[in-house]
């Protein structure tokens, strides 16, 4: 398991050494000098690609080569803005709370492993760290609608807390069984262990979990299908109605790191992390205590890495291109009456995975075909069950119930 | 020492809040300000905000929010748990699918109670 155990990301215990702090001075630098805003300025360019091209049009192309100099040109736009603060606003929260948004999706990065050395700390309990830094957000979210003053932004943050409050539970319980595969909460435990038992994505159980966290991942981060707490059709643009200028582009800057961050944390969980081939140490045989060796090694995983990153992403612009939003009903139904009883129970199918695949402690080939065949099954029935269950207590309810202007059974059949 | 991880956490918070207030304070030295009654007005569709705002909303999210406590709090039992599995032995399975079996109970009497019913 320990194919390279040579860096401080590989410890739980972190000496305040010199190199140690040459690693994190140069993380910091280089990511706050660089690459994160570099990230998300052309992620947004991205997303306006891709979005056009969806819509058979070309998308920014004015602004330098193939528009790549718009994100620059939206940002001298955004800083010569006036920040305009409603009168009856409460002004130090309204300031704050973008702030607090984009703070909680940057404090998610500190513990990605995005190759061998580069997760800066490696807390034992880095799962449990993730969700507390990111459960920040909401808090944020809620202020920024509260303080507003404004019956929009009021909807917006309403709508925002019960959305993001309920997809959490899915979030967070699509993570239990990775932990429980690993035995260990430390997101470098958990790469390390996929190299070994293949990603985690690939099992039925995992499988599962990972189509769960991607869900939720894409409520969480406020993305269509799931963006009713900024739904511009209804409630002008949600909690940050009274947000212009540079205020603004904080909270469009938090949202596209958000995605970033949800992405990482999908790939670290779920895709094996950097590495290129499943069941396989490479390239993390390459660390053979010399320099070129780690270069080469951590070169090979920071690349796959982020082009899986970047698959991810562009998945999340796919979905959105494609589908229209989703009433709140419907949205908070599907959170809770669908995934909390499919997460609980891919639970107990992620222990029966470990105690088939996983106990030996190395992959046994018929074993692990026993366990995709007979989990596969297992899990296939998890969620027909669900559907089904669910199907049959929509049916014993009268057609939108929760929904009493739409008309009775009658009406509708006449239509 | 564990400890010196929240070191970096520290820098990192640091830097981030940094990062957001810099183009803040850049803003308030470039962008223009010129101050009028309407401009600061609420912006409701350009119709003069009826009422207050800040009223007592609707309890339907008031019990959702319980409900994300109930469960957020059972989840971060789970974790051990889940860290813990593979020397716990079967006893710790049965013992889990019980608090599994409570859970659901938890969600299935909210459930029929209407609580999860948007309206």
């Amino acid at each position: 398991m320990d194919v390279g155990t040579a860096l401080i990301a590989q410890s739980h215990r972190v000496d305040l050494s010199l190199s140690t702090a040459i690693v994190w001075a140069l993380w910091l630098f280089v990511g706050f000098a660089g690459v994160f805003p570099g990230i998300v300025a052309y992620m947004v360019w991205l997303e306006r690609k891709v979005a056009a091209r969806f819509q058979d049009r070309i998308g920014p192309n004015r602004v330098g080569p193939f528009g790549l100099l718009q994100p620059i040109a939206d940002a001298i736009k955004l800083i010569i803005k006036e920040s305009i603060v409603p009168r009856p606003a409460d002004g130090l929260i309204h300031l704050i709370a973008p702030v607090l948004v984009l703070v909680s999706a940057f404090l998610s990065l500190a513990v990605v492993p995005f190759a061998v050395g580069l997760a800066p700390i490696d807390p034992p309990s880095g799962l449990v760290y993730l969700i507390a830094v990111s459960s920040v957000g909401p808090l944020g979210i809620f202020l920024a609608g509260w303080s507003s003053r404004n019956k929009y932004s009021l909807l917006g943050a309403m709508r925002a807390v019960a959305q993001l409050v309920s997809y959490e539970i899915p979030q967070v319980l699509s993570t239990i069984p990775v932990a429980l595969w690993a035995g260990s909460l430390s997101l470098v435990t958990i790469f390390d262990h996929q190299a070994t038992f293949g990603w985690n994505a690939f099992n039925p159980p995992g499988f599962l979990a990972f189509v769960i966290f991607l869900i939720a991942g894409a409520a969480e981060v406020n993305r269509t299908p799931f963006d009713i707490p900024e739904a511009e059709s209804e409630i002008i643009a949600g909690y940050h109605t009274e947000y212009s200028g540079m205020r603004f582009g904080l909270f469009f800057l938090a949202e596209y790191l958000s995605v970033f961050v949800v992405g990482c944390v999908a790939t670290v969980l779920f895709l094996g992390g950097g590495a290129p081939l499943p069941f396989s140490a490479f390239p993390r045989n390459l660390i053979d205590g010399s320099l070129g060796g780690l270069v080469a090694a951590n070169a090979i995983l920071l690349t796959v890495f982020l082009l899986k990153v970047l698959l991810f992403i562009f998945v999340m612009f796919w979905v959105r291109a494609t589908l229209p939003r989703m009433r709140i009903d419907r949205l908070m139904n599907f959170a809770w009456k669908y995934l909390v009883p499919l997460c609980l129970l891919n639970i107990l199918l992620a222990a029966a995975w470990f105690e088939v695949v996983v106990r030996p402690g190395r992959v046994v080939a018929s074993r692990w075909a026993t366990g995709m065949i007979v989990l596969g099954m297992l899990t296939a029935g998890a969620v027909q069950l669900v559907f089904r269950v669910n199907r049959r207590l929509a049916a014993a309810a009268p057609i939108d119930a929760d929904w009493p202007t739409v008309g009775s059974r009658a009406a509708r059949a006449g239509r | 020492m564990v400890a010196y991880n929240y070191v970096f956490v520290g820098l990192l918070l640091l830097l981030a809040i940094g990062f957001a207030l810099a183009p803040l304070a850049l803003v308030a030295l470039v962008a223009p300000r010129k101050k009028s009654p309407t401009k600061a007005e609420v912006y409701e569709c350009g119709v003069r905000t009826h009422g207050e705002t800040w009223v007592r909303f609707r309890v339907q999210y008031y019990i959702y929010a319980i409900m994300f406590v109930v469960f957020d709090v059972e989840t971060v039992f789970l974790y051990p748990w889940a860290a813990a599995y593979g020397s716990l032995g079967w006893f710790a399975l049965v013992e889990m699918t019980a608090f599994l079996a409570l859970l659901f109970a938890g969600l299935a009497y909210a459930w029929a109670k209407g609580v999860l019913r948007w309206a």
